[in-house]
């Protein structure tokens, strides 16, 4: 009944809210302090450190489209194969001109233009996801289920499953590269987050995704057309998962059509742990960053130690699920 | 009499958060015969029969089956005891069959354990024959339409072979010839014991089929007499007998000009043929039964449902609405009825749910200004005197009150000429409705057209300055306030057949 209702009185700070908010952080400084000990001491040196969160750049800015889309109660997992139809496209339209067998010989683009093609990729491929969505009404997990199986496929046609090689040095300054002495992918990635978080918390369409997710019903009654917005949520994030894909593509210097299989199940891992709830309308930019450093952290430091990937596939597995349980007690709590 | 009831309800008490539901009900229904319930929306006769099937469990009270006291923690008991029921709404699996579905949670088996579906199709075939039934047990629910999803909810309520069965509104969706089929049914099941407990709002089926009626009233019992003794006016009288002591009458305020009309406006079944002109300043109550269509009136004109005719003309310029963007675009807003499925957004904060529907509004170069947003929110939080801890505070920590005072700022914030409330103090505690209630009156005397869906009649009384009375889809009656009494208000209600 509507009218169960807790009235807090007095102060507006409350320990338990308090808590439960910031908790994730005291999570990253523990795995931080832990790695650091367990490794003695090589996690924690500075260019440790930066290739940490240079590995976690690409997850992180996929993992911003994926907590906008997840705080509107949707779902995307076509990011991956979108990244690397993106990434090929955009490789193939850099490739060098000595490169041994050029998909395109003679031509000679500006990279700008590359990079242009590859995020336009991104974003038609996020808006087909978008019209599914809102237009003919499927369920976000079917509709992008649809699009990572069939981008995936169009790479691979794209490229006749051979990876794109020799690219201009300007492309892979993306993945390599650096601006006094940052690199380049965490720049991109701070961009990113800086650019979704002022998206969502500062603009109409922000703030129409958290009501479409809190109660799509009263939007729609509140007068927010719900369709625009959606299919903005799926372009945005297919967008942002282009920009990823050639970022991986240049860390490598290829563009290949099988970059960025189960980056998906990151992503959202990365937004859960970082406190965004499935059931909609909950989620923060910041909390996804941290919980995409914590991913990395863990890849990072399990590595370090010598742990087998496979066992390394468990134990994230099981940090999604503790995730997700804790997700939903915070929502019986608040 | 004592030891002819098949059914006794003695003393049930039923509270939910901030409700009292029930408050020391009785009931008493001999076998074999058909007893009515009648009362107005929330009178809480929906509540004891599910008090009845184990669907809630009373805070306190006793109940005796064939003079026996049991209790009934769930619905399972309730059937063992031989009591089912026909819900309101129906609730069919739709993707199984009309024999999966009659049969649903009591499957026959094979010998090896496995559903025999041809034993259930033979036993549905069965109960539809004894009950001339016309309709084929393999065809999928889904593909019924709602008369004959009806006529399978009352097969199945008949199947169990119960000795008690409540049948709740069973013929709000199904047409003349069924009516009278059902009717039958039920004389061939009073005539072998089965005792009918009967909840309608229409009158001449009160009378038609009944042996005795109680009348409950605000969740209190009021009387119980046999169908003979009563007649449509008695009957009135008992249902809305109470003394209007709490009313809150609306300041007197200057009505003007019409900024609404509408004309002729049709949508299937539900809204027919609604014309009405709204004015400057003056409250228009909407006052029905359930089903009525007074909802579906509002939902219509905001955009929320397409009608099929029908013109809408605000300020004396004819207008299209064909989504609550329109609307609000024409300075219509809509409060409506349930505050949580269509309402509150409720993991948001307390400011968010404020300036929602007026956002477009408050952007400065493409971005949000928030400065400007934290201080309307805070300016409508002090008029309203809506009582949060902050504005950041999530919505769904607020009480029912203070949740409906942040829905009117959202709507407020959108500068409507015409706003439309549908039940404006449902689940809400009498401190806050009163407030509420002078805020409406507030707004009237600030110019703004108030039409109020309401669901009490004391409110409708004491909020309205003219109120139009619905029945089945159309306007039946209007009174102004002057001439308004429950009596009359409930005579248009109920139908224009039968009145006197």
């Amino acid at each position: 009944m509507s009218t169960n209702t807790v009235e807090k009185s007095g102060s507006t700070f409350n320990l338990g809210d308090f808590v439960r908010t910031y908790a994730i952080i005291g999570i990253l400084i523990a795995f931080v302090i832990a790695l650091a000990i367990l490794t003695e001491g090589n996690f924690m040196q500075g260019q440790n450190l930066v290739n940490v969160v240079r590995q976690v750049a690409a997850i992180g800015i996929i993992a911003a489209g994926m907590t906008v889309v997840i705080i509107s109660t949707g779902i995307d997992l076509s990011v991956g194969s979108i990244a690397a139809l993106s990434a090929v496209v955009a490789a193939s339209l850099a490739q060098q001109s000595t490169a041994a067998t050029p998909m395109y010989p003679g031509l000679q683009l500006p990279v700008i233009l590359a990079i242009a093609a590859g995020l336009a990729v991104g974003a038609a491929a996020g808006f087909v996801n978008g019209f599914l969505v809102a237009g003919f009404k499927i369920a976000p997990f079917i509709a992008t289920l649809g699009m990572m199986t069939a981008a995936r496929g169009v790479a691979l046609i794209y490229t006749n499953g051979r990876p794109v090689s020799k690219l201009e040095e300007g492309f892979n300054w993306l993945g390599q590269g650096d601006i006094i002495g940052v690199p380049v992918p965490i720049i991109l990635f701070l961009v990113v987050a800086i650019g979704v978080h002022v998206l969502l918390n500062y603009t109409k369409f922000g703030r129409y995704v958290y009501a479409i997710g809190g109660n799509e019903q009263a939007a729609r009654v509140s007068g927010i057309n719900i369709a625009r917005v959606k299919v903005g949520i799926y372009t945005l994030c297919g967008l942002l998962s282009g920009l990823a894909g050639m970022l991986l593509a240049g860390r490598i210097g290829s563009g290949n059509p099988q970059l960025g299989t189960g980056i998906e199940l990151d992503a959202i891992t990365a937004a859960v742990i970082g406190g965004t709830s499935f059931n909609g309308g909950l989620g923060t930019i910041w909390g996804t960053i941290v919980g995409a450093l914590i991913i990395g952290i863990i890849n990072n430091g399990l590595d370090l130690m010598n742990v087998s990937p496979f066992m390394q596939q468990v134990v994230k597995g099981a940090i999604i699920v503790i995730a997700i349980i804790i997700d939903e007690r915070k929502n019986k709590h608040a | 009499m004592a030891d002819e009831f098949i059914l006794r309800m003695k003393d049930i008490t039923k509270t939910f958060p901030g409700v009292l539901a029930l408050d020391g009900v009785q009931l008493d229904v001999r076998p074999g015969t058909v007893h009515s319930l009648m009362g107005e929306n929330g009178a809480g006769k929906s509540t004891l029969m599910k008090c009845l099937i184990g669907m809630y469990v009373p805070d306190s009270g006793t109940l005796e089956v064939g003079g026996e006291t049991v209790s009934i923690p769930d619905t399972r008991t309730g059937l063992k005891l031989g009591i089912s029921m026909i819900h309101q709404e129906l609730s069919p699996v739709p993707e199984m069959s009309v024999a999966e579905n009659i049969f649903l949670g009591r499957e026959p088996v094979n010998r090896f354990g496995l559903i025999s579906r041809a034993t259930m199709n033979a036993a549905c075939r069965e109960l539809f024959a004894k009950w001339e039934i016309n309709l084929n047990p393999a065809r999928l629910m889904k593909n019924l339409s709602i008369a004959e999803t009806q006529m399978v909810e009352i097969a199945k309520a008949i199947s169990f072979d119960s000795r008690i069965i409540i049948m709740d509104e069973p013929t709000s969706a199904i047409t003349e010839r069924e009516v009278d089929h059902l009717h039958r049914m039920i004389g061939q099941l009073t005539k072998s014991g089965t005792a009918i407990i009967y909840i309608t709002h229409k009158m001449d089926e009160v009378f038609k089929i009944s042996d005795d009626v109680t009348i409950f009233r605000d969740g209190k019992w009021v009387a119980t007499k046999p169908a003979s003794e009563l007649d449509r006016d008695k009957l009135i009288a008992l249902m809305v007998g109470r003394e209007l002591t709490q009313m809150f009458p609306k300041e007197p305020a200057e009505i003007g000009e019409v900024v609404l009309s509408v004309r002729n406006l049709n949508r299937g079944k539900l809204v027919k043929d609604v014309s009405f002109d709204l004015r400057k300043g003056e409250i228009l109550g909407l006052a029905g039964l359930m089903g009525a269509g007074r909802t579906e009136i509002l939902e219509t004109i905001f955009g929320v449902a397409k009608a099929e005719s029908g013109t809408i003309t605000v300020h004396g310029k004819a207008v299209t609405i064909s989504s609550p963007t329109d609307a609000i675009a024409s300075g219509i807003a809509l409060l409506t009825e349930d505050r949580k499925q269509t309402g509150i957004m409720g993991v948001l904060s307390v400011r968010d749910n404020t300036i929602m529907a007026a956002l477009p509004r408050y952007t400065k170069a493409g971005l949000l200004d928030m400065p400007r947003i934290d201080r309307v929110c805070q300016e409508q939080r002090e008029a309203l005197k809506t009582k949060t801890p902050s504005l950041k505070q999530l919505i769904k920590n607020l009480s029912g009150g203070n949740q409906q005072k942040v829905l009117i700022s959202r709507w407020l914030l959108t500068l409507p000429d015409i706003l439309m409330i549908d039940e404006p103090t449902r689940g809400i505690d009498v401190g806050a409705k009163s407030e509420i209630h002078r805020l409406m009156s507030q707004l009237a005397g600030t110019g703004k057209a108030i039409i109020m869906v309401s669901s009490e009649m004391p409110e409708v009384l004491g909020m309205s300055d003219r109120i139009l009375v619905m029945h089945e889809g159309r306007i039946t009656g209007e009174l102004s306030r002057a001439e308004a009494t429950q009596e009359k208000i409930m005579d248009y209600a109920t139908g224009p057949d039968a009145a006197a």
